[in-house]
């Protein structure tokens, strides 16, 4: 539904189009993290930098009904999380989606997501002239105890 | 070694020599454990809880009279502070080794609607097979919350599924005679945890 097959010419043929019109945001070791069968929700995470000032303004995966960009923020031993209307990406830096911050949040699952599995995500971002970029990643799902330290699974 | 280093030094020596002198007058008190959690005594929050196991059983914490117990509140949709939570006493329980046996983790739904008993059961053993999820009726949910001092608030999501929940991450811990006595930050590494468990299990 989301994912159609693009030949490696057109592909490429996109991706220098879009390479013209605009610099592309590089998305760094995306993940998700592993449910069990019955889980409904779970997050990803993943490190965005752009070349230019932009800003991740939704997402949207063929696993989850719902998907939103969270902010998770601690204040006084309390977890609070907030939808967010756009996570910001001022140019050359790099912004870290990871456990205790920031995430995109993959709700109303359709399916369970198992360790190894390649979840299908679409970012699409926005500068400041409304101008829209789609970008299409592979998350890997890592195991449910996956810790945020590291990048590493745990065994 | 900075060059403050040494009137540190010197000021820590004048200190345990006062200590010492001390300790010639007054009887020697029994040493006072050095936890690296939040140590509480005799509360009057978090005296005992009635909920329920995946199974339907009523459980309180006299079952588990003789070991460790460390509580959790949190919800299964939680991508974040409650996996985090739960692979680090998972973590804490792989450094116990042997001593981990007397250790039980508990995982207190604050999300009845959604946490049915057979979602508990196959989440929080996917941590460690050792670890329980326990839960009770929406309507008593938020006095087992405030018998602990548990804050939560439910957010509304974009559809009636999809709200989230922000909660406390304290995690509570009772010594082996169901005294709470440790309070766990969020921000607590397994190791600081372990060592404060073998500690604990010593009293």
């Amino acid at each position: 539904m989301f994912r159609r097959p693009l030949s490696p010419l057109l592909a490429a043929l996109c991706f220098g189009l879009a390479g013209l019109a605009q610099a592309q945001v590089n998305v760094t070791t995306p993940w998700v993290r592993a449910t069990t069968p019955a889980q409904k929700a779970t997050g990803a995470f993943m490190q965005l930098q752009s070349p230019s000032d932009t800003a991740l303004v939704s997402a949207s995966s063929p696993v989850a009904g719902v998907v939103e960009i969270h902010e998770m923020a601690m204040n006084n031993n309390v977890m609070s999380m907030r939808r967010i209307p756009k996570l910001d990406l001022p140019a050359k830096i790099s912004v870290e989606l990871k456990p205790g911050s920031y995430h995109i949040m993959l709700m109303d699952l359709k399916q369970q997501v198992k360790a190894g599995d390649k979840v299908p995500l679409t970012l699409v971002f926005e500068d400041a002239k409304k101008q829209q970029q789609k970008l299409d990643v592979q998350a890997e799902a890592r195991e449910l105890t996956a810790m945020p330290a590291s990048g590493h699974h745990h065994h | 070694m900075t060059p403050t280093a040494l009137p540190r030094r010197r000021l820590l020596g004048a200190a345990l020599a006062a200590a010492l002198l001390a300790a010639c007058d007054t009887p020697p008190a029994p040493p006072l454990a050095q936890y690296n959690a939040t140590v509480i005594s005799d509360p009057a929050f978090g005296r005992d809880f009635r909920l329920k196991d995946p199974q339907g059983r009523e459980r309180s914490l006299a079952d588990w009279r003789g070991k460790v117990v460390l509580v959790f509140f949190g919800y299964t949709q939680c991508p974040d502070a409650c996996p985090t939570a739960l692979s680090r006493a998972a973590a804490v329980m792989k450094l116990l080794g042997a001593d981990a046996d007397k250790v039980q983790v508990l995982f207190v739904s604050l999300d009845p609607e959604r946490d049915t008993p057979a979602l508990l059961s196959e989440y929080v053993p996917s941590f460690d097979p050792r670890f329980l999820g326990l839960y009770t009726t929406p309507e008593a949910t938020p006095g087992v919350a405030a018998d602990f001092k548990v804050f939560y608030r439910r957010n509304p999501g974009a559809t009636p599924s999809t709200y989230t929940i922000d909660h406390s991450v304290t995690t509570y811990t009772y010594n082996r005679r169901g005294q709470l006595r440790l309070l766990i930050g969020h921000d607590s590494l397994p190791e600081q945890v372990a060592a404060d468990l073998r500690q604990l299990l010593q009293e």
